[in-house]
């Protein structure tokens, strides 16, 4: 069983709140304050990308949070519910409005797939979390100026241990950091 | 309030003041202020950091699609920042090299000049 299970419906309002939870637990179980800024923004980012995945397919449905200490690792787990369809691009690709650095090379990972504002979850890929960081064309003033894969991208820089699991009908998120052996 | 914004003019330059936390939820105050500036041909950009206490990928995105709509009018975004818990975000995914970043807003205008 899990030390603390947070459920929160899927609003941007909540993920703060989630955020805070989780690097309270942390701080509990032990992992060092060095570390806790980045489980505040890991945990940050796998709630942020599940909200809006549950906005997009279901925003009736929880997401669930689970953070556990394990064999001296604090555990977080985050879980939508969000069916994962293949990231199947309808759209024509984008022209390259990509972002270019001040030397006029292209930022890392270019990439001109094209983005619907319905949006497309990447979270198919295979379990390292790891995908390209591609920069996407705006063509109008809506929708993100990230692919979907982002955040799982900053969470892998940000977690020695990253899991995600992707099934049909979700995707779970599961990190870890160091936590020293639980003093009560 | 968990994200503060202010803005103000020096030199010809526009500086947003951003104060608090830029995650989803806040972040579309600051998209909407970037848009704001730019439609009322505001495209050199200085936004102001150091008072960010979070910043996540949904703040990176906003603040690299404002730099891509100045860049559209051959203007400018530059950022002032000197918090390492903050470029910790932009050294992952590599943003420091897309972003001019400065330890301060008069640096920033500086180099803005000086470019010109």
């Amino acid at each position: 069983m899990a030390t603390v299970e947070v459920t929160f419906t899927p609003l941007p309002a909540h993920v703060r709140t989630a955020r805070l939870v989780a690097t309270a637990v942390a701080r509990r179980s032990g992992v060092d304050e060095s570390l806790l800024d980045e489980v505040r923004l890991a945990v940050g980012e796998a709630c942020s990308r599940a909200v809006e995945a549950h906005q997009r397919h279901c925003p009736a449905e929880p997401v669930r949070i689970e953070m556990t200490d394990q064999d001296q690792r604090f555990v977080v787990t985050v879980s939508d519910h969000a069916p994962t369809a293949p990231a199947r691009s309808a759209a024509a690709p984008a022209t390259d409005n990509g972002i270019h650095d001040r030397a006029g090379q292209v930022g890392p990972g270019h990439d001109s797939a094209g983005h619907d504002s319905a949006g497309h979850d990447s979270t198919g890929r295979d379990g390292t979390g790891r995908d390209s960081i591609g920069y996407e064309a705006i063509g109008h003033d809506g929708g993100a100026a990230f692919p979907a894969g982002f955040g799982l991208a900053v969470i892998s820089g940000l977690a020695e241990d990253v899991r995600v699991l992707s099934t049909s009908s979700g995707v779970s998120v599961r990190m870890s950091w160091p936590s020293t052996a639980a003093a009560s | 309030m968990d994200l503060k914004l202010g803005h103000y003019n020096k030199d010809g330059i526009e500086v947003v003041d951003v104060e608090g936390e830029i995650d989803v939820y806040t972040a579309p105050r600051l998209r909407e202020l970037l848009i704001d500036l730019v439609n009322k041909n505001n495209y050199q950009l200085v936004v102001n950091m150091e008072k960010v206490e979070f910043l996540d990928s949904t703040g990176l995105g906003v603040l690299v699609g404002g730099l891509k709509r100045v860049r559209a009018h051959d203007g400018s975004l530059d950022l002032v920042c000197t918090q390492e818990r903050i470029l910790k975000i932009f050294r992952i995914t590599g943003l420091t090299k897309v972003f001019g970043i400065h330890d301060t807003v008069d640096e920033a205008i500086a180099a803005k000049k000086s470019e010109k």
